[in-house]
């Protein structure tokens, strides 16, 4: 038993986030997000064909103009299903720190040409 | 002296033989990865031609890698990193399949003896330990339901040739491929494994986790591949 926890305790440490390099937004969206957002940032990812639910278009002023900041902060870092949308958007808090998320929103704005119209 | 030691001890095979060290050396180090770490940033990611190895012995079921060398076929469809390999479509981006190129093949003798210099490779050791398999966990139907619309794994991993994402592995031939223990280590937490891949963590239950691997070693015994 006292190996059993031996290995769960180093386990758990090996399973800490690691101290990573942050990258840039432009960098971390075309590494992550176009699988399935696309080349273009307009919803059109390789991913796509046999989705129930289509990712969302980032360059659609209307529809990312209706997101605040908050939100969509809280849709990268947390997945679709926090702001009640699909699953299928999985939560990336386990490969970006806040920073890089808060830069990923900054990132969105440049590509939808919006602000939350909110 | 000591952390070299180490390394050497927990890279070299339980039973070293020289030719099989070498045999790595020349056959797979120009694509893959054989003594970690795992890349650290975006740009040592986008170098990486292959699969990383040096936990191949936690990763990999043997019999598997030995049969597989003898007849290789693409895993992942999109390549081993699918920005280096997509196109603009005109409903979708496509694969560009002109850009993806063919693992080399080995003869019986070579792939045996990869096999064995592979096995021998288990870095990551503590994360395996930490996981138990329950084979006895059914998933039932629902073991497709949180593949495809649950979890959503699906969006990026084929549940058949052909149907699913492309970005990650294809998942009907993983149960034949990976051990229980590494998918529940790799379900638990990618980066624990790789920090920088594009696999998230969905946080998945462990009883869940369970029943996803259950899931996809039920998926293997259809056979989609033969």
């Amino acid at each position: 038993m006292n190996r059993y926890i031996l290995n769960i305790a180093m386990a758990a440490l090996l399973l800490l986030p690691a101290i990573s390099q942050a990258e840039t937004a432009a960098d971390n969206y075309k590494t992550y997000c176009i699988q399935c957002h696309g080349m273009q940032g307009n919803g059109m990812g390789e991913n796509i064909r046999d989705m129930s639910v289509q990712p969302r278009d980032h360059t659609d002023a209307k529809s990312m103009g209706g997101r605040s900041d908050a939100e969509l902060f809280k849709v990268i870092k947390e997945g679709g299903l926090a702001i009640n949308k699909s699953s299928l958007m999985p939560p990336w808090d386990g490969t970006f720190t806040d920073d890089e998320i808060h830069d990923l929103v900054k990132h969105l704005r440049k590509l939808c040409k919006c602000k939350h119209a909110g | 002296m000591l952390p070299v030691l180490f390394i050497f001890s927990t890279l070299l095979p339980a039973v070293a033989a020289a030719d099989t060290t070498a045999i790595l050396q020349e056959r797979c180090a120009s694509c893959h990865n054989l003594k970690g770490p795992a890349s650290a940033t975006l740009a040592a990611l986008w170098q990486r031609k292959g699969p990383d190895m040096f936990y191949a012995g936690n990763k990999y079921r043997s019999d598997w890698v030995e049969a597989w060398l003898q007849n290789p076929k693409r895993i992942r469809p999109a390549g081993m990193f699918y920005m280096d390999h997509i196109k603009p479509g005109p409903k979708r981006d496509l694969v560009d399949t002109s850009t993806l190129k063919g693992h080399l093949k080995l003869n019986a003798a070579d792939a045996k003896a990869v096999a064995a210099a592979l096995a021998g490779l288990k870095a990551n050791s503590a994360l395996i330990k930490a996981e138990k398999h329950d084979a006895s966990m059914a998933p039932g139907p629902l073991g497709e339901m949180m593949f495809d619309k649950i979890y959503g794994c699906m969006a990026c991993h084929q549940i058949e040739p052909g149907y699913g994402g492309v970005s990650g592995s294809e998942m009907y031939t993983a149960g034949k491929r990976l051990t229980p223990e590494f998918m529940l280590s790799y379900i638990r937490s990618p980066q624990a494994w790789d920090p920088k891949i594009w696999m998230p963590n969905k946080h998945v239950p462990k009883d869940n986790m369970q029943k996803l691997v259950n899931y996809i070693i039920d998926l293997s015994k259809e056979n989609f591949d033969e």
